[in-house]
């Protein structure tokens, strides 16, 4: 048996109310390529930071042991200098900075404070040839694709001389023929003695380059299979990955009445904004009913919430094509407000960054949508402004001693309850929910649920977008599966498992 | 109080607090000159402009901790205008209008570069800095010209009879009129504060503690009765009082109780938030753009009549002395925060500072020092305040 490079020994790391990581251990030979699989929110990128110092010695519990010395790093810096080095899923280089200063940004070459541009470059120009590229190092990174910006990133972690390379995602940018590149050159790399990580949704490319594969779920590691030793078959990793119970954590949904299709959205394509050439949503068909929850579920960066904001009255996207029907009719919605008119709500996933105003309070959140419903002649109605709060506020039970209390103060249940409580103040007939529980407790979460079980059966139809298979199974009366901008299945609430729903996502990833 | 509680109130009525201690040192400092009735009647008239110019600065602010450089360029240039039309003699009311249209065209005319265009405000703000300094002196050709139309400097409080005349006293002594609608203004604030509560209690709102009510009424109608007895004492209230609470009571009224208003915080909290519960943002940028530069016309106009004339090199350093008044009277670097009030005690503490100073005959060039230092100390505790809660 080889030599062990890396041991992490139970490690834990808690963030206030949650633990993310619950004695996990791993083990990495010298000269592998070890694959982390797992659900999003399982723990993995949570574990590599932990590995390379971004949460630093002191705030985990367990042990690293790597080269056979206990280690504690407190900076990224430290684990740097014993060559592991980790690269980001988002690519971390300055596009108006050349391949050369991009690769030693941090790690200048030269002597005293004055950078020896020469040595720079022609380091860089070596690294560069390592990894396949034919570009000078003085070229701007900006000129340069996603793919071949990959590769700069790996040259520029090789520059640090690596010896244990980590990569997160590495090709969730990448089309195929640069993911296949990228898998390659690990695999060179291997053969030269590099030991290397790799976390990544997509089986097949796991499949293809792993020599171990370790499955994380929950913030424990599962189990660790062997290619050498066992068969590995994606159903196998699959079962590992989902393998838990649902238990009783959805409130049961009494006698809903399901109606006629409220929503129709049919051959939607959408274009990303920046890069108009990438087609973000592609041909995606979708209907909701009267009283019906529909959930889309799709791992992050599928294009669901793409899809729906796109859908909210045009808020992403260019080159959008397609037809909208509401109540059987054809309408186009040229913006936001048109949308909120048409009675369509988009409850956003991300509540603080683009759903709430923080350092407003709860009531002027909780009107800020539908402001015009208690402002006759434009001047705002402080009693009802006031009524409408408290009666929200006593509805979805938001615990706040009080609706003039800043939404910043709020803990995150609160906070979306806040949230729902301003669309569900709009008005709107369709409500699209885009990860309706992220970052809450389970408390929270259950409350959210029953919610979302009182707007049904109002009469209103809801599609709540989330990547939580038990959620969305839970929840829906039909889903509808999402991967890469299509949609990849549609299964109704009886027929569907965690196992169905992941076999179509990863399977689908491989036929692209 | 349990210490929460004190410091919630301390970081409320910081600015206060600094204001009164800060005027108890120039009061000890000049032997209590500072609150001579004279030189309160100054502070007052003095300081219009920027309590008017700091006004429309907040909202620019609100909107983002967005600002508009070219404000004091476009009070030169707009009572350069006026002023060569007075001096062709144009009606005066005619002159008056025009500059203030000319104020909203030109904050229009930034604000659609700033909204529309996306320009960073400060870049588009500082080519109107420039452009407009350089149009004044086009205007004026480099020369100072003079107003000497009675009405005007009368209604925008210049000259010597910068006052609002006696109606009902006989203009010796203490100033009769000033007396009654001063009270008449106490009454009319005790009444309406009675009727708040009266109001809220009956529907079951919240209201602050009885005895919190009773301290607010009290010390605001002291405030105000001394500030009325003051100005009696020395020709009674200076014309721009007039125009400063008008203002104040607009923009007031505006910012707390307006959809726009509303708007208008809600985009300097969390653009995209609001943008996406279907506002249109880019038009609360350019309602903010344009009032500043009708405001900036307004300051203009009573910068023309306290001056009773204009020179290229008027207006000066204005834009900077609202931006400042807006920071120290709690108005947040990146938007969202801030109130009319805080903005006037603001625009109060750096005009006592700069009249205390000079009545003290301290060196003139302290004068920004000092200015500065406050503005300092009044962001860093801005910022710490914030830290702490976190």
């Amino acid at each position: 048996m080889a030599k062990i490079l890396l041991e992490m020994k139970n490690i834990t790391k808690t963030f206030p109310g949650v633990k993310a990581l619950d004695n996990v251990n791993l083990q990495v030979e010298e000269g592998e390529i070890h694959a982390l699989v797992g659900e999003n929110g399982a723990g993995k990128s949570t574990l590599m930071n932990v590995l390379s110092g971004i949460y630093p010695y002191g705030t985990y519990e367990g042990d690293i042991i790597y080269d056979g010395e206990v280690c504690n790093f407190n900076t990224i810096k430290d684990s740097e200098e014993k060559g592991i080095v980790i690269i980001h899923q988002e690519l971390a280089l300055v596009p108006y900075m050349t391949i050369g200063e991009n690769m030693f940004l941090g790690n200048e070459r030269g002597k005293k404070g004055a950078i020896d541009w020469n040595e720079t470059y022609a380091e860089a120009d070596k690294y560069l040839k390592m990894v396949g590229l034919s570009e000078s190092s003085r070229t701007l990174v900006k000129e340069l694709g996603t793919g071949k910006q990959q590769m700069v990133e790996i040259a520029k972690a090789l520059a640090k001389h690596a010896k244990l390379l980590i990569l997160d995602e590495p090709t969730s940018s990448l089309n195929e023929s640069d993911s296949k590149a990228l898998l390659d050159l690990m695999l060179k790399f291997k053969k030269e003695g590099m030991t290397s990580i790799i976390i990544s949704h997509k089986l097949n490319e796991v499949a293809y380059v792993a020599d171990k594969i370790t499955v994380v779920r929950d913030g424990s590691t599962i189990e660790t299979l062997d290619k050498h030793t066992t068969e590995i078959s994606e159903d196998r990793i699959i079962k590992g990955m989902v393998g838990r119970e649902l238990t009783d954590r959805f409130p049961k949904r009494h006698d809903v009445k399901i109606g006629d299709i409220n929503m129709e959205v049919d051959n939607w394509t959408v274009y990303h904004p920046l890069y108009p050439e990438r087609k973000v949503v592609d041909n995606v068909s979708l209907n909701v009913r009267k009283g019906e929850v529909v959930g889309i579920y799709g791992l992050m960066g599928a294009g669901r919430t793409e899809l729906a904001m796109s859908v909210f009255g045009h808020a992403y996207g260019t080159g959008i094509s397609g037809t909208l029907k509401l109540d059987g009719k054809e309408v186009h919605l040229k913006n936001i407000k048109d949308a909120i008119k048409h009675k369509i709500a988009y409850v956003t996933e991300d509540r603080k960054g683009n759903g709430l105003v923080l350092s407003n309070s709860i009531k002027i959140n909780t009107t800020l949508a539908n402001l015009d419903s208690i402002s006759p002649n434009k001047i705002v109605d402080p009693d009802k402004e006031y009524q409408v709060a408290v009666e929200y506020k006593e509805k979805l039970k938001t615990k706040t001693p009080s609706v003039e209390q800043k939404v910043g103060n709020l803990s995150g249940g609160n906070q979306q309850k806040v949230l729902l409580a301003k669309w569900m103040f709009a008005d709107p007939d369709v409500l699209i929910l885009d990860e309706p529980t992220r970052g809450i407790d389970v408390g929270a979460k259950y409350e959210i649920y029953c919610i979302i079980n009182d707007l049904v059966a109002a009469g209103k139809s809801v599609i709540m977008i989330s990547s939580e298979l038990p959620e969305v199974l839970g929840m829906s009366d039909r889903i509808y599966i999402m991967n890469e901008g299509r949609f990849v299945g549609e299964l109704n609430a009886e027929e569907a498992t965690q196992e169905i729903i992941m076999s179509n996502i990863l399977k689908s990833g491989e036929g692209a | 109080m349990e210490k929460s509680k004190i410091s919630s109130f301390l970081q409320k009525y910081m600015m206060v607090i600094a204001l009164i201690l800060i005027m108890g040192f120039f009061y000890i400092l000049t032997g209590g000159k500072i609150l001579y009735p004279q030189n309160v009647n100054n502070l007052i008239s003095q300081n219009a402009y920027v309590f008017i110019l700091a006004v429309g600065m907040l909202l620019c602010i609100l909107t983002g901790g967005n600002i508009d450089l070219s404000v004091g360029s476009v009070v030169c240039f707009t009572g350069g205008i006026g002023a060569l039309m007075m001096s062709k003699g144009v009606n005066m009311w005619i002159a008056v209008i025009v500059m203030l249209v000319i104020g909203l065209l030109i904050g229009m005319f930034q604000g659609f570069w700033v909204a529309y265009i996306k320009v960073p405000p400060f870049i588009a703000t500082l080519a109107g800095m420039y452009g407009f300094r350089g149009l004044s002196n086009v205007v004026l050709n480099g020369l100072t010209i003079g107003v000497n139309d009675e009405t005007f400097l009368k209604v925008f409080g210049g000259g010597a009879e910068c006052y609002v005349p006696d109606f009902i006293g006989s203009g010796e002594g203490l100033n009769l009129t000033c007396i009654v609608i001063g009270v008449i203004g106490i009454l009319i604030f005790i009444g309406l504060e009675i009727k708040n509560r009266v109001n809220s209690k009956m529907r079951g709102y919240e209201t602050k503690p009885f005895i919190n009510e009773l301290l607010w009424i009290l010390v605001i109608s002291a405030v105000a009765f001394w500030l009325t007895f003051k100005l009696a004492n020395h020709k009674g209230i200076p014309t721009a009082l007039i125009w400063i609470a008008l203002v104040v009571l607009i923009y007031g009224y505006i910012t707390t109780k307006t959809r726009t208003g509303r708007y208008l915080y809600a985009v300097g909290g969390n653009e995209k938030a609001t943008s996406l519960s279907g506002i249109n943002t880019k038009k609360v940028y350019f309602i903010a753009y344009s009032n500043m530069g009708f405001l900036a016309a307004l300051a203009g106009i009573i910068v023309l009549a306290r001056m009773t004339n204009a020179a290229p090199t008027y207006g000066q350093g204005y834009e900077m002395d609202a931006i400042g008044a807006c920071f120290i009277g709690g108005a947040s670097a990146y938007g969202g925060v801030g109130t009319v009030g805080g903005t006037i005690i603001g625009a109060l503490l750096m005009g006592v500072i700069t009249q205390g100073m000079v009545i003290a005959g301290i060196d003139a060039n302290y004068q920004p020092v000092v200015k500065g230092l406050v503005l300092l100390l009044a962001v860093i505790f801005d910022v710490l305040s914030k830290k702490e809660k976190k």
